[in-house]
């Protein structure tokens, strides 16, 4: 469905300064798919988003999406992919059905199809009873949900979410992806989507494309990503001041690495956290060290990032004012 | 809810031959063209407002003329008398300001996300700009009726088919300026206060170095040496011919060219402005 050949993109800030937004992406995603593009603000992943969805040019590089080149044919791609950006697809002054059955219109339903097409997708995504609303006066939830219609109307085979739930209240991101995934399901599309929300990506997506400064740095599912470059971790304090002998004894559980003590305080990785803990008190009552407390942390993407790049993702975030894509606009709600 | 994929078109439409050339041009022109012109329909008060502009012309700058210039009828202004000569001049200026602003809609719909999703969509680059253009001659022309229908009473003379054909040529012109005002706007998107500044500074000095409020001929000579570089005054004079009734003369032949040639370069920087736009 996607096959991007070492894509990269400079954007020429001034005449001594280029910013090299992506460095060389090359990425292949299978009919069916369901993948989120994870990283921080300015890493790239919204840059690559719009190359694919033809909206700005490579510089270098090559990319076939739904079968077409976009910098050859854009036509062609334009034709087969949906998009909801990081805005609002629907026009502020115009009506919730009117733009609807436009953007069918403009996909070459007739007028009868778009009609019909339109009060469809109304009704799935709850939307029927604002129809004749304007779409300024929508709350910021429907407003999005009305963004995926749109992007949905000509049932295409692939479609890109730029930021799908950013500003959205938890229960709005759920109810949205509800609706996402409904008709993913029904339309077996391929999804792509682009995230900084380290839990979006966890639970929703199957395959977690990280990405830092412009490049891939990891890519697979998130319970392999975690398995592979974070594993389970334990923290464990003994009741004493002396750690040490404790530590020993975690150092013989199952997978057990990384171990560091710190005062009475012991933290390793371990290949399984929850049934670690049971092994390591009992083998800790058979010894006689005394245990305080004890705690597995199963590993979040976030730990992936960490390893892979030594900072965590909300570091990463701050660290910024990246000039990066300066269409990339935060201001929107 | 099986009915989705059953009732969707499927993933590659098969009437897709009608999508390229003039053909698609003219059918994504057309889209762009109601989806613009809906929040019209659906508040016509601003349609209204777009009327007070030249009525104000009219009514207060009109009787000027008429005091002023009454006298110089049969000479400067031709055989028709003040407003045979003026009412010409304020459907230019309507559309002169209509098309020259569509630049500031786009900026919003910029700034919200609209316009990128269009660009996402498989329209013909020109139709963005050519429909939003024309959305404006829309109201105009109902705007050139009420207008005409008001100067009647005061001795105003229609020429139906030279009107229709002035408007016409009308909307050639304001597909090219309403093109540059979209580039103006996608060149200034990250000011967007700048493309207020660059459109007041241009089109004032554009306006009357096209003899639109004044006739030049009483001006000095450098003014009237500048407005043969003002594609805006071959545009007036055209307009003021056709809406004396006469057609073939080569005032309107150069007004042609004038629009013509506004229309090309409009487009192309235009469409040139907007393939850099997303960047």
């Amino acid at each position: 469905m996607i096959d991007a050949r070492s894509l990269t993109r400079d954007f020429v800030v001034s005449r001594s300064q280029t910013v090299h937004a992506v460095r060389g992406i090359s990425l292949r995603i299978e009919p069916g798919e369901l993948v989120a593009l994870l990283g921080p603000n300015g890493a790239g992943k919204t840059t690559t988003m719009r190359m694919l969805t033809t909206l700005i040019a490579p510089t270098s590089g090559t990319a076939t999406v739904a079968g077409h080149d976009v910098v050859r044919a854009p036509g062609q791609v334009r034709r087969h992919i949906g998009y909801v950006g990081q805005g609002n697809g629907a026009g502020h002054t115009q009506r919730v059905r009117d733009e609807l059955r436009t953007q069918g219109a403009i996909y070459g339903l007739d007028r009868r199809a778009a009609r019909r097409r339109a009060d469809d997708l109304l009704d799935s995504l709850d939307l029927t009873d604002l129809a004749g609303r304007k779409v300024s006066a929508l709350s910021g939830g429907q407003r999005r949900r009305l963004d995926v219609a749109m992007g949905l109307v000509h049932a295409p085979p692939l479609l890109f979410l730029d930021e799908p739930s950013t500003g959205l209240d938890p229960q709005n991101r759920a109810n949205l992806w509800d609706h996402i995934l409904r008709m993913r399901a029904e339309a077996a599309m391929t999804v792509v989507l682009t995230t900084h929300y380290l839990d979006e990506a966890d639970s929703m997506a199957e395959r977690v494309v990280i990405v830092d400064h412009g490049e891939i740095i990891a890519d697979d599912s998130a319970a392999a990503l975690k398995a592979k470059l974070a594993g389970d971790r334990i923290v464990v304090t003994a009741a004493g001041d002396d750690a040490r002998p404790l530590a020993r004894l975690v150092d013989r559980l199952p997978g057990a690495r990384d171990v560091s003590c710190d005062g009475s305080r012991v933290e390793a990785h371990v290949a399984d956290g929850p049934a670690a803990l049971p092994e390591l008190l009992r083998a800790a009552v058979e010894a006689g060290v005394r245990v305080g407390t004890a705690q597995a942390h199963q590993p979040t993407l976030d730990d992936v990032f960490l390893t892979l790049t030594g900072r965590s993702l909300r570091e990463a975030e701050q660290e910024t004012p990246v000039p990066q894509d300066p269409q990339t606009r935060k201001d929107v709600p | 809810m099986t009915t989705i994929s059953a009732t969707a078109p499927s993933p590659t439409p098969a009437p897709q031959g009608t999508r390229s050339g003039p053909l698609g041009l003219l059918r994504d022109t057309g889209i762009v063209l109601t989806r613009e012109l809906r929040p019209l329909l659906h508040d016509p008060f601003s349609v209204i407002f777009g009327m007070i502009q030249p009525l104000v012309f009219l009514g207060l700058f009109g009787p000027l003329l008429v005091g002023s210039l009454g006298g110089q009828a049969g000479t400067t202004l031709g055989d028709g008398g003040v407003w045979q000569w003026f009412v010409p001049a304020i459907l230019v200026m309507t559309a002169l300001f209509g098309t020259s602003t569509t630049g500031a809609n786009l900026l919003f719909e910029f700034q919200t996300g609209a316009h990128e999703r269009m660009l996402v969509a498989p329209l013909s680059r020109p139709s963005l700009l050519v429909g939003r253009a024309l959305k404006e001659m829309v109201p105009l022309a109902g705007q050139a009726v009420i207008i005409v229908l008001v100067m009647i009473p005061f001795g105003f003379r229609l020429y139906p088919v030279g009107a229709l054909v002035g408007l016409a040529l009308l909307a050639v012109f304001g597909v090219g300026l309403g093109a540059l005002s979209y580039a103006l706007a996608i060149a200034v998107r990250k000011q967007d206060w700048m493309f207020w500044v660059v459109q007041q500074t241009l089109i004032f000095p554009l306006m009357l170095l096209s003899g639109m409020l004044l006739p030049l001929d009483t001006g000095p000579g450098w003014m009237r040496v500048a407005a043969h570089f003002n594609p805006l005054a071959y545009l007036v004079d055209a307009e003021r011919a056709l809406f004396a009734g006469d057609l073939g003369s080569t005032t309107v032949l150069w007004g042609w060219v004038a629009a013509l040639v506004t229309a090309a370069v409009g487009l192309t920087v235009g469409v040139r402005a907007m393939a850099r736009s997303a960047d």
